[in-house]
């Protein structure tokens, strides 16, 4: 029976893992290509749930809903880095904290005047609700399960354009050589401005399908923020294979260590402190797999120079 | 150099004729609030040591703040409830002596900050940012999951810690024990400053194969900076949990670490007397702004917005122009 | 005759396929500048960087006074005394032309590590960093931001900031650049006293320089030393005469 749970939390943690990794490509991309630290990402991806939420209730369609928060992302994301991220490329990494600091603090309350501070609902639709069975007896959630096949679908598609196509040979030339596209003759503030849309996107993607598990409400980007900080902090800033193998190593990590710590510790402590212990330790996990991780490699597993 | 010197006197001038005076219109409140500026100008000037000094942008110093706010609640709350902190292999009881808890907040935070900086000074750049911002919100989920200290819920404290001779409840002499603890801390930073080490750590700060062509390891300098830096941030922790006779994780928060950030930008990196002016401009923001609209962050975003993009000095910047340097 | 004070046994560093350095040995004695010579991209600052540390080379070992410091880190082979000034300024920029040199003065004494008396008061200190700016000429500029040097004053700070370490051995990485007639003259008449103190390893393209003060000039092409000899050695050299000073003629 046991072995069954840990299955599902294991396709949980796949799943955790999975989005993590849209909010973590989109951040490790527009470091790569522009040397920005981007706290704003959190803000978009509530964004994309909030959208997305509006959408479904107006409509009732799951699909418009996450067209829109596409769209609603994109654009929130063209219209930052028009006005405020294009003047930061050339600053330091203090001075990006803090103008991004400062826009999730605009976000979040001008989001908070407009919706309040109720938290909205989306619910997944009919054909993805319920469960499926899996092989060897196991049920598992529907929604979840194509929130897997979705999440790795998006990813061999951010692979595919990066290895294969014109907008990808040119995003690995801006993370090589900033002065080689401009003499490629590629206009690089529309590439930079396209760059930061394509990751809005993924993150406003992102908010929109968790938003249908959790609540769509202000402050629901930042802890997703910061896991996807530590992602490619343990993948190693600025590539995308770090991103994917970091959000699934921590997605994992988070899920079976609140899963199977407490478990541990009651082999030799008190059932009450086993769950204690052992429910401190696991919220603590993923931040020691990042300090480990980093005391072997500074630069994170796929980290270049 | 002048300006900023009036401008630092003038500060620290107004500091106490404003609450003097609410004390004798007894308005009780406006104290509170200059002594919330004054706390939060000793986390920034912490802050400031390993930022702007050392050029270290910790992204994770609320978990020293929290750690000295803990400090204080977990002593203080021993006290109340006359229960033993720890009963083996030696007996250690709480306590709600202020000095006492200044110490303990002090060296709790400075070994927290001792393994936190050896751990995140192996990195630069980005990393470090990141880095500290994860192992702030480590501690942030641990005192969360702390039930034993009131987990989410925090821990309250009904009666402020004792200093002899005073009356830590009346909030002018509440006020007067941070006020002197600020200038205490301001002049040991600017003692410090300009000391051997001062030179050498911003030395490092501007280059470090200078540092050591001269036969000195950065790491070092930087380790000492950061925990010096976690020390004195601590310390305002466990004045700001006696001011609220409250401690919660709230105080550990990636926000709180923002925020302290944000006094030292207002203020002016790297100048001693920058945090204390961001701070002090900080209250009086979150105090007219917070009572002219409920969603008075927008403002506050804009304002750092518009600091960050276009006065980089901050408000000593603006004022006092660009910083000369000292002989 | 005695042991040299700097001995470069070996060094080997590749970088993927192209070598940069090819089983280099040269040392330094008691009492003489020995120039290191060669066309830009011959590996100069990448030989220097592996004799003062920051770069670890794949082959060979350096020894300094009689010692293998070739694990220890630049630090510490700073404090056993190798002078080290670099070819793009490193200084700190925001300091006066004093502070920086007051920060040698100090990094060479080593108690850094107080933190309450100001140490620009500490005479000593002071005494030691203005007698270096003496000799390098720069005693007027004591106060001048450091950002605000011409590059041919920086490069004379840097030699100020070397002599506050009292070293051992000198590692100049082309200390005339930028520095104009003058100035050039002047630091001639300097090294060339400065060689009875501690001798130097001399990285040079100023062909002048080299020539009236090396007593031994190693000539490094391709990460190769081709040559090594006297002046008038590798004046007549001919392989020197067509892989580099030809060019220089030419040029």
């Amino acid at each position: 029976m046991s072995w069954i749970l840990l299955v599902e939390q294991t396709l949980n943690g796949l799943q955790f893992g999975v989005m993590l990794f849209l909010m973590a490509a989109g951040l490790t991309l527009i470091f790569g290509v522009m040397g920005l630290i981007n706290l704003v990402h959190g803000s978009l991806y509530m964004i994309g749930a909030f959208a997305a939420a509006a959408v479904a209730a107006a409509t009732g369609s799951f699909l418009l809903a996450l067209i829109a928060s596409l769209a609603a992302a994109a654009a929130a994301g063209v219209v930052v880095e028009t006005t405020v991220i294009r003047r930061l490329y050339d600053r330091d990494h203090l001075d990006q904290v803090l103008a991004t600091f400062a826009l999730i603090l605009i976000f979040s309350e001008g989001t908070r005047w407009v919706f309040g501070s109720f938290p909205l609902f989306l619910d997944p639709p009919d054909y993805l609700s319920g469960s499926v069975s899996l092989p060897f007896g196991i049920e598992y959630s529907r929604y979840r399960l194509s929130l897997i096949v979705v999440g790795l679908a998006v990813a061999a598609g951010l692979f595919w354009m990066i290895a294969k196509t014109r907008i990808g040979i040119r995003i690995r030339a801006g993370e090589n050589d900033r002065e080689m596209i401009g003499a490629l003759g590629i206009d690089i503030s529309s590439l930079y401005t396209l760059v930061f849309a394509l990751g809005a996107a993924l993150a406003g993607l992102a908010g929109a399908l968790i938003g249908a598990i959790q609540s769509v409400q202000v402050g629901m980007g930042e802890p997703v923020l910061i896991l996807a900080f530590v992602v490619i902090v343990i993948g190693g800033i600025g590539s995308i294979k770090g991103a994917l193998i970091g959000a699934i190593l921590v997605g994992l990590t988070d899920t079976l260590g609140g899963f199977l710590l407490p478990k541990l510790f009651a082999l030799f402590l008190s059932p009450s402190a086993a769950t204690s212990v052992g429910s401190s330790l696991a919220s603590m996990s993923i931040y020691i797999l990042m300090a480990g991780v980093l005391l072997v490699r500074p630069k994170g597993l796929f980290g270049g120079v | 150099m002048k300006r900023e010197f009036l401008l630092n006197g003038g500060l620290l001038i107004l500091l106490v004729v404003i609450p003097a005076v609410a004390w004798f219109t007894d308005e009780p409140f406006l104290i509170t609030l200059v002594t919330r500026a004054v706390i939060f100008s000793i986390a920034g000037i912490g802050l400031n040591f390993a930022l702007g000094f050392g050029g270290l942008v910790s992204f994770g110093h609320a978990a020293f703040f929290g750690l000295g706010g803990y400090a204080m609640g977990i002593l203080a709350y021993h006290a109340q409830t006359y229960t033993p902190m720890l009963e083996w292999p030696v007996l250690v009881e709480g306590t709600n002596s202020m000095m006492i808890i200044w110490v303990i907040a002090i060296v709790v935070s400075a070994l927290a900050a001792l393994a936190i900086g050896a751990l995140s000074l192996r990195t630069t750049g980005v990393y470090f940012i990141m880095i500290t911002l994860a192992f702030g919100q480590m501690l942030y989920y641990f005192t969360i999951s702390w039930s034993a200290y009131g987990g989410e819920d925090g821990l309250s404290i009904y009666v402020r810690n004792g200093f002899p001779g005073l009356n830590t409840m009346d909030p002018i002499q509440f006020f007067i024990i941070c006020y002197v603890l600020l200038l205490v801390v301001v002049y040991g930073v600017y003692r410090a400053e300009k000391s051997p080490f001062g030179l050498m750590l911003q030395a490092a700060r501007q280059n470090e194969d200078r540092v050591q062509a001269v036969g000195q390891v950065p790491y070092r300098l930087y380790l000492t900076a950061f925990t010096i830096s976690g020390a004195i941030t601590g310390l305002a922790g466990a004045l700001f949990a006696d001011l609220n006779r409250f401690v919660s994780p709230s105080m550990l928060s990636w926000q709180t670490s923002g925020e302290i950030m944000i006094f030292v930008i207002l203020g002016g990196v790297g100048r001693v007397f920058g945090p204390v002016a961001g701070a002090a401009l900080f209250v009086l923001l979150e105090h007219s702004l917070g009572g002219l609209s409920e969603y008075w962050h927008i403002y506050l975003g804009a304002i750092l917005l518009g600091v960050v993009l276009f006065a980089r000095g901050g408000l000593f910047g603006l004022i006092a122009g660009r910083e000369v340097a000292h002989d | 005759m005695t042991e040299p004070v700097l001995d470069v046994r070996g060094l080997t560093k590749r970088f993927g396929g192209l070598v940069a350095s090819k089983s280099i040995s040269l040392d330094l004695r008691t009492g003489e500048i020995h120039a290191l010579i060669g066309p830009n991209g011959a590996g100069k600052s990448t030989l220097i960087k592996q004799i003062a540390g920051g770069l670890q080379p794949d082959e060979g070992s350096v020894y300094f006074d009689g010692t293998d410091v070739s694990p220890l880190s630049t630090a510490a082979r700073a404090r056993l005394g190798m002078g080290r000034t670099f070819q793009i300024s490193s200084l700190a920029m925001d300091y006066t032309v004093l502070q920086n040199t007051v920060l040698g003065a100090l990094g060479h004494r080593g108690d850094v590590f107080r933190f309450f008396r100001p140490v620009m008061k500490d005479k000593k200190l002071v005494q030691a960093a203005e007698n270096a700016l003496e000799q390098v000429g720069l005693a007027e500029f004591r106060a001048f931001r450091t950002s605000d040097l011409s590059h041919g004053q920086r490069r004379q700070l840097e030699v100020a900031v070397a002599l506050t370490l009292e070293p051992k051995a000198f590692l100049m990485d082309e200390p005339m650049a930028g520095l104009g007639l003058e100035g050039s003259q002047r630091l001639i008449g300097f090294l060339d006293g400065l060689r009875s103190k501690a001798p130097i390893l001399l990285v040079e393209h100023d062909m002048d320089a080299v020539f009236t003060l090396a007593d031994r000039v190693s000539v490094l092409v391709y990460g190769e030393i081709i040559a090594s000899g006297s002046v008038a050695e590798i004046r007549s050299n001919p392989t020197v005469r067509t892989a580099y000073l030809g060019e220089e003629d030419a040029g």
